[in-house]
């Protein structure tokens, strides 16, 4: 029953919906692409010379306890309100969780293999490209992966926060677009999670060495850090 | 859009941009923090939104573990139950927050039940596995030990594998303090209830920065108090932790 | 205390009336035990007595059910064939806790309590018990004291312990309310050989004092030999091959499975077993410096020897002089170096493995006090090992060296 007013609420309202789900994606693209960009290099570079333990744990512990409303409502007073609020928020609530787990992959990289590598003649570059980085690969989509999932269900927030447009517009909007409008903005949603999940699970994949594919502890490391 | 909002009649003095009202040149402009405001309005706005925040935190995490806690002692007991609760409490965590208080509307109303019940369902999947992992984790050879000096099962349960476990239980309530302190910001959207309140008075009002910083600084504030919170008591509570091996 | 001292007929439960403790004796009476599922049974049909106060050892290869027989005394594994009584109280009609409680546990990754403190640890059953406070802590002090640790260790955590110092623990653990009844399982398995050694050398001399009857699974045989009053040999699917003293085993084992299992070097690991103090020790001829070196020369001549032992005034061997230069007084500077001693608590292993290396024939042995007390050939050796087959006994922990 549900299911078919469900259908029927998407048939009425298709582009509205798409619309809303491609602002949904550039909202998650824009700023999942800016954290991973500020991210991703921070803790490698960290990890790689294993230093700042200290910042890169303890910044993804206290970015974990930030409530997103109210990192959202506090950037409204810089940024006001519109998109940009919204992503830089986003930002700051996805770079603790990759920078966190760029920095444990990298530096985690058994030492007997970079001291081969160093033993070997490599540089430290080339060790880091060549050795470190591979190995790590794993785990630092494991972090993105995690992230990705926080920022896409995040984005609804955005329509409290006074940004004109995304799947949260609809969910937000009980009295205009009723129960079914609700349902079914969630499911898309939770579509939208559902495949950027899939799309890490596979980069995590086939970033992982044929040889060490169904032994546990790389995929387990990750999970592991979310637990804690 | 933000229509909704608009319940409830206790929300601070309506300062106005446009210069009067309030009679202080800051609020009148709009200033970035008028910390003159803020005091003002302490004791019936931030101070009350507070509590009612740590409250709710509380209520919501203590049913919350109650559930998760029996449900992880018989899923620990009964192995065939762990796949039916996590994969319901995993179903329950995907559902966006904001759908799930708007459906909520729709069933218990405008009510504190419509803000606390995805409060709890948010922290069942990470209670619950976090209990269940800590107490699959406790060594066979101790489990073995305890059996063979004569512990009875309950003995076993109480004394060895419970307080082994607590540090995993620990872990689990960190985070699931955190995510309902964020989440009961947003609880506000549908109960005029905690310091989501006064953040989104703050945007129906033209987004008043004083408030904003105000109500979002003490939930921020408050997030990190619950996270630091639970990192002392684990450091008290599990004394022995700190010397476990990798 | 010398090892001559201790007669050889003194058997092992001679030693169950030694200070402090108690033991019992175990007795399994066609006992079988067989998992769900599964053709062979773990333990088939086996018989045994434990003399209270005797180490009984159970070997024997992987899959032989030496674990499973251990776990079935403190019912860790049910059975339903067969009966296990320890003092003629038969394990299955006991209050299945009351009769754990009272059996002390230990097993080789030790199942220390991670969040408790040792004392904590020790205290465990004590608790069980409702001892009071204060007696809990006098018996903590007295056990740290007995295993060898010193007392602030009692307030430490297992994962500040090495893996020695752990086993040591686990083992006051088990001995806290003093059970007379004492469950091994492996417990010295996963520590270093130095370790290893140490440990079972103080757990028998620990045994001696506190009197337990002990039940000791092993896979080592050496173990086994070193530490048993008597070994039980198992073989694949849980059968009896052979229940005998360590001696006994090496001399005769009853079939090809257990000679193979005791292995080759069989005859060299009895003479583990003996010690230098146990022989009848050839007279050495002496002398002083500035005695009569004519007289001298005579005495060597009569036992048919080509060397002198120079002595001090005390009786310390000083070197050796050969028979022709013993002309007119006996001189210190004609004096050649004897090289390593033998010592009344040398293992004849050890004292084969001398005499093989200096290339000599004879071993010239001091007693505690450094004085001569006679010489060792291998002759004597081999003749030792022949002549005790028929009298073969068990080893006896209080020869343990300090």
């Amino acid at each position: 029953m549900i299911t078919a007013t469900v259908f029927q609420f998407f048939g009425d309202n298709t582009s509205l919906l798409l619309d809303q789900c491609v602002w949904t994606l550039k909202m998650f693209g824009a700023a999942f692409g800016i954290a991973v960009l500020i991210a991703v290099p921070l803790g490698v570079w960290l990890g790689h010379i294993h230093r700042g333990a200290f910042l890169a744990i303890n910044i993804s512990n206290v970015g974990r306890a930030l409530p997103s409303l109210a990192v959202i409502a506090i950037g409204l007073t810089i940024f006001g309100l519109g998109f940009l609020n919204v992503m830089i928020a986003l930002v700051i609530l996805a770079v603790p969780v990759i920078l966190t787990n760029a920095y444990v992959a990298v530096d985690g990289v058994d030492s007997d293999l970079t001291e081969a590598a160093r033993g070997m003649g490599m540089t430290g570059l080339q060790t880091l490209w060549r050795v470190e980085l591979p190995i790590a690969l794993p785990l630092l989509f494991a972090g993105m992966r995690t992230a990705a999932l926080y920022v896409v269900a995040t984005t609804p927030l955005a329509a409290l926060a006074g940004a004109d447009g995304g799947l949260g517009d609809v969910i937000a909007n009980q009295a205009s677009y009723r129960f079914v409008g609700v349902v079914t903005a969630s499911l898309l949603i939770s579509l939208l999670a559902f495949a950027i999940d899939g799309l890490f699970a596979l980069l995590q994949r086939s970033a992982t060495p044929r040889s060490l594919r169904g032994r546990r502890g790389i995929e387990a490391k990750g999970s592991v850090l979310e637990a804690t | 859009m933000i229509g909704i909002l608009a319940q409830g009649g206790s929300g601070p003095v309506i300062p106005d941009f446009g210069g009067g009202g309030a009679g202080n040149s800051c609020v009148r402009d709009n200033g970035f923090f008028c910390w003159n405001w803020f005091q003002q309005n302490w004791s019936d706005t931030f101070q009350p939104r507070l509590i009612e925040h740590i409250e709710l935190t509380v209520v919501a995490l203590a049913i919350g573990f109650v559930i998760s806690f029996a449900a992880a002692l018989f899923a620990y007991r009964y192995k065939w139950f762990d796949f039916p609760f996590t994969t319901f409490s995993a179903f329950l965590y995907t559902i966006p927050s904001l759908a799930l208080f708007q459906v909520l509307v729709g069933i218990t109303g405008l009510t504190l039940a419509t803000a606390l019940i995805p409060l709890v369902t948010y922290t069942l999947l990470i209670l619950f596995r976090n209990t269940l992992i800590g107490l699959q984790e406790v060594p066979d050879e101790v489990r073995e030990a305890a059996r063979g000096m004569g512990l009875t099962r309950r003995q076993i349960l109480w004394r060895v594998e419970l307080p082994l476990a607590l540090p995993a239980i620990l872990a689990g309530l960190q985070i699931a303090a955190v995510t309902v302190v964020s989440l009961a910001t947003v609880a506000a959207f549908v109960y005029d209830h905690g310091l989501g309140s006064p953040i989104f008075d703050a945007i129906n009002r033209g987004t008043f920065k004083t408030e904003l910083i105000g109500a979002g600084g003490l939930a921020i504030l408050l997030g990190i108090a619950s996270y630091a919170f639970f990192a002392v008591i684990q450091r008290v509570a599990t004394p022995w932790a700190r010397y476990r091996r990798a | 205390m010398t090892s001559l001292d201790t007669a050889h007929d003194e058997g092992p439960s001679a030693r169950s009336g030694a200070s402090g403790g108690t033991a019992a004796e175990i007795v399994f009476d066609s006992v079988t035990k067989r998992y769900a599922g599964q053709e062979q049974p773990a333990v088939d049909n086996l018989s045994l007595t434990i003399g209270a106060g005797e180490i009984c050892m159970l070997v024997g290869p992987s899959g032989a059910g030496k674990t499973t027989a251990l776990k079935l005394i403190n019912r860790l594994i049910d059975f339903e064939e067969g009966d296990i009584t320890i003092d003629g109280r038969g394990v299955r009609g006991e209050n299945v806790t009351a009769l754990r409680r009272g059996i002390g546990y230990v097993i080789q990754q030790t199942g220390l309590f991670p969040h408790m403190t040792i004392a904590a640890n020790i205290a465990t059953v004590p608790r069980l018990l409702r001892w009071d406070k204060q007696r809990i802590r006098a018996r903590i002090d007295e056990l740290l004291e007995l295993v060898g640790l010193e007392p602030e260790y009692a307030k430490r955590y297992p994962a500040q312990l090495s893996g020695g110092q752990r086993q040591r623990v686990g083992l006051a653990r088990a001995l806290a309310a003093d059970p007379p009844v004492m469950l091994m399982d492996e417990p010295f398995g996963a520590l270093d050989p130095i370790t290893r050694g140490r440990l079972q050398e103080e757990f028998l001399r620990l045994h001696a004092r506190v009197s337990k009857t002990v039940v000791f699974v092993t896979h080592d045989i050496d173990e086994a030999i070193k530490m048993g009053d008597r070994v039980c040999v198992l073989r694949q699917g849980g059968r009896l091959a052979q229940y005998d003293p360590p001696d006994v085993l090496l001399a005769r084992p009853v079939d090809e499975f257990v000679a193979d299992f005791v292995g080759a070097d069989r005859g060299l690991k009895r003479l583990s077993l003996r010690r230098v103090g146990d022989l009848h020790l050839l007279p050495a001829p002496s002398a002083r410096a500035g005695e009569d070196g004519t007289a001298a020369r005579a005495r060597v001549a009569e036992v048919g020897y080509e060397t002198l032992i120079l002595v001090d005034d005390d009786g310390r061997p000083q070197g050796m002089i050969g028979r022709d230069s013993l002309n007119g007084p006996v001189n210190a500077s004609d004096a050649r170096s004897i090289g390593v001693f033998g010592r009344l608590d040398m293992p004849l292993r050890d004292a084969l493995s001398v005499m093989l290396s200096q290339a000599g024939s004879h071993l010239v042995v001091v007693d505690d006090d450094g004085r001569l007390a006679g010489l060792v050939s291998a002759d004597l050796i081999s003749a030792e090992l022949a002549g005790t087959d028929a009298s073969a006994r068990a080893f006896d922990a209080d020869e343990v060296p300090t």
